[in-house]
């Protein structure tokens, strides 16, 4: 019990980011690339395509960050106050791009500061994001259990460039979203992004992947040492036949598989950080052990995600389900 | 410059925490209404009602929107300015906050969605199904956040272990010994603050000769409520008072501005207590008027403040004037709703502009009385951020000064230019007032309805 419950809770932890990931990450990707649209009536189309979802999905950041507390209260109460900033700028971002998307549909003349609201907060936010990540991955200086660093520890090269990655994955999540999702001048110009962003991503992931074994020996050992590489050598030629697939889809005109391409290349890029950093929820310092909540608070707390996480989910597809198909030119919800 | 990190980050959570409960307070209430609006018009098939769901629906939806990323920041400020409180108390009332997610987050962010894009795509009755099913996770979401608070106000079922609280007995903690009274009392303060919203967009419709039947049925429906349920929260205003004095005097004795327990308490309809001499300035008061209200006794006795070393006290100034404004605007409440049910009974309620002109300029009010209502709760259980388990001040987050004064200050920006925008737009949503569809277009005013068999109706709407 006292083993394998931090365990199941950081797998669902793990979940629960990855949905949001996935989830908000392809809203966030659809406002990252907004400022391309050119007409007003293409921002409409934009905007419809994902405001039956985008409350629902940015619900997952609040059950990762709630769920953290609740299952790992030690490794919130550092992980929080050591990326203060990033973690306070990102809030406001996601701020301003929440109310931007009802305001604008109620604004008249101030609608085009509400649309830059929306692409700015989208972007502030998945750089901001990506910037924890890449300081978390780093690593975190903590004493008797505290936090204690600096405020700017987290501003390294590295989390620059998973800034940029998780950006530039976010757009390609996006654009793949508006592939599926639209048509017309939308869908077209949103598949013209895809490609090159598809590649960008893939950089992006070559360099971390080459960047964290060479400068943390802990991964390295992770992934190169026997008997580990016999059983981890999948991720990487998973991941390289998916991007291929994703090129061939979208050079064919196909307009769901991209998509899921993009989740899939996503959900392998963050199953290798899973591996490269498990069992440390705080590297290089904080297992999920030595993390985890009382026994008690976490058994409580699993007895009701097992019996409702199932409706949520339940709930969560019947919504996608009832606003399936395509976002027609000059169509909106509002 | 020399910045106290203890007072930065306390103004910074007041500040955003404030910021949020003025959304809540008014959707918790308002989602109900609209399922309501929705349960009458399919039973009635009467157009009006379609209507008005939809025109609330509209602004619950901006609400809606600031009430959720407002909020999504508190979920992580526990985090980043309160991380040692986090920790001491995280095994025990983490999960309240992980059931608040699962049972009403999702709940009512995914059926906002069917209830705002389902409209012409779904059944009827699935859109009032959803407005319903909003209703009940915002009750929840009232359900999990209120224990939670309330067992920082009053702890149970739990041990302390090396500075960290464990879990003993759920129910016990759940349920702790506050948590009936401050649910009853927050949800009814919902309720009577979205109901003073109601009836101010109704008197502005009659004021103006627009949109007269909705006006008419908004108008009815709130005073209804208003009569009703202001008189209730009177009464468990009282009830939660009696339960603070047994679990928490110290603060009633700040609310009461009561320095010195061995005389009887007096009502202070006005003073200012002054902490320093630990008597009350220019007080006028009904003489033993607290010791009838809290023991129900003129020669009842209750802890005054000097009973409690001065560390222990809460600042009484901002305690005891909240107090004083949340009472003021209860009783007025009481004066609104009973008067306007005398004029419905009069059959002058549509049409007396001495009542409807001050009505429609009262929409505030409700949102006044509760965040009066959190200062006097909140500020009362200093120094304690969790009675008896942890002060304030040592529950800060090992962040330095300047940067929580920076983010203060980027809080204040970003959060005033969308709480004034928002009201903007709400305010100019009114102004178009309820219209065919959502997806219709903008139109010009509209003129006044016919009349068609108004009071009738009105009379209907305040019976359900």
């Amino acid at each position: 019990m006292e083993w394998y419950l931090p365990v199941i809770w950081a797998a669902l932890i793990g979940t629960a980011v990855a949905l949001y990931v996935v989830l908000d990450g392809f809203d966030l990707g659809v406002g990252i690339l907004f400022p391309f649209a050119k007409e007003d009536h293409e921002r409409d189309q934009i905007v419809a395509s994902i405001a039956p979802f985008w409350d629902g999905n940015e619900t997952w950041l609040i059950l990762g960050g709630g769920g953290l507390w609740v299952a790992f209260p030690r490794a919130y109460a550092v992980i929080m106050p050591a990326f203060y900033l990033p973690m306070i700028v990102m809030l406001l971002a996601l701020v301003f791009r929440g109310v931007a998307f009802e305001f604008r549909t109620v604004a008249n003349t101030s609608k085009k500061y509400w649309n830059a609201a929306f692409a700015g907060g989208s972007i502030v936010a998945a750089l901001a994001q990506g910037l924890i990540l890449g300081g978390l991955v780093q690593g975190v200086k903590v004493e008797n259990g505290a936090f204690a660093g600096g405020a700017f520890d987290f501003a390294t090269p590295f989390a620059a460039l998973c800034a940029l990655g998780v950006t530039a994955g976010y757009a390609l999540l996006g654009a793949t979203w508006l592939v599926m999702k639209t048509e017309g001048a939308v869908a077209n110009r949103a598949r013209a992004h895809a490609k090159p962003l598809l590649g960008v991503v893939l950089v992006f992931m070559g360099i971390v992947s080459l960047w964290t074994p060479l400068s943390i020996p802990r991964i390295a050992e992770r992934w190169f040492s026997t008997p580990n590489i016999f059983f981890l050598w999948p991720v990487p030629v998973m991941t390289a036949l998916v991007a291929y697939l994703a090129w061939r889809w979208l050079e064919a005109g196909r307009d769901i598989p991209p998509f899921l391409a993009a989740i899939a290349l996503f959900m392998l890029g963050y199953l290798g950080l899973a591996i490269s950093v498990f069992p440390y929820l705080v590297p290089p310092s904080l297992t999920v052990w030595q993390t985890a909540a009382a026994p008690a608070s976490q058994v409580f707390m699993l007895i009701g995600t097992v019996g409702l996480l199932p409706i949520i989910l339940g709930y969560i597809v019947f919504v996608y389900w009832l606003f399936r198909g395509k976002v027609r030119e000059g169509e909106g919800y509002h | 410059m020399d910045l106290d990190p203890v007072l930065l980050a306390r103004l910074q959570f007041a500040f955003t925490i404030t910021f949020h409960i003025i959304f809540p307070s008014f959707t918790i209430g308002l989602s109900a209404y609209i399922a309501t609006l929705g349960v009458m018009w399919l039973r009635s098939g009467e157009e009006r009602y379609e209507k008005l769901m939809r025109f609330w629906t509209k602004i619950f939806a901006v609400s809606f929107a600031m009430g959720v990323v407002s909020g999504l920041v508190l979920s992580y400020q526990f985090g980043t300015n309160w991380s040692r409180f986090s920790l001491a108390v995280g095994n025990v009332i983490g999960p309240a906050i992980g059931y608040e997610v699962l049972t009403a987050f999702f709940l009512e962010a995914t059926f906002l969605g069917v209830l705002l894009f389902g409209w012409g795509r779904v059944p009827h009755w699935l859109s009032v199904l959803a407005a319903a099913v909003i209703a009940f996770g915002t009750a929840m979401s009232a359900f999990w956040i209120l224990s939670a608070n309330s067992w920082m106000h009053t702890p149970a079922g739990y041990e302390m272990r090396d500075g960290i609280a464990y879990p003993i007995d759920w129910l016990a903690i759940i349920f702790n010994p506050s948590f009936p009274y401050r649910l009853a009392h927050m949800v009814t303060a919902a309720y009577l603050t979205t109901a003073f919203v109601v009836l101010a967009v109704g008197a502005r419709y009659l004021l103006a000769q627009r949109h007269e039947q909705h006006g008419r049925t908004m108008v009815a429906m709130a005073v209804g409520m208003i009569a009703v349920l202001a008189p209730l929260q009177l009464f468990i205003g009282d009830q939660h008072g009696l339960n603070t004095l047994k679990h928490q005097p110290v603060k009633i004795a700040a609310m009461e501005g009561h320095w010195d327990g061995k005389v009887p308490g007096d009502f202070e309809l006005f003073a200012w207590p002054d902490e320093k001499t630990e008597t009350n300035r220019f007080a006028i008061s009904i003489p033993r008027g607290s010791s009838l209200i809290l023991t129900h006794d003129p020669n009842g006795l209750f802890p005054g403040l000097k009973d409690f070393p001065a560390k222990d006290r809460p600042p009484v100034v901002p305690v005891f004037f909240a107090f004083r404004i949340m009472v003021g605007i209860g009783f007025l409440m009481i004066g609104v709703g009973w008067v306007g049910v005398w004029l419905f009974w009069r059959g002058r309620l549509f049409s007396a502009r001495w009542y409807l002109w001050p009505a429609s300029q009262a929409w505030w009010i409700g949102f006044t009385a509760v965040i009066c209502g959190w200062i006097v709760t909140e500020t009362g259980r200093q120094p304690w951020i969790a009675t008896g388990i942890l002060r304030t001040a040592d529950a800060i987050s090992p962040v330095s000064a300047s940067s929580v004064a920076v983010t203060l200050v980027l809080f204040v920006l970003v959060y005033g230019i969308v709480f004034a925008m928002g009201i903007y737009y709400i305010n100019r949503l009114i102004a178009k007032g309820p219209q065919g569809s959502l997806v219709e277009a903008p139109q010009g005013p509209s003129l006044g309805s016919p009349l068609l068999s108004a009071s009738d109706a009105a009379r209907e709407a305040t019976a359900s």
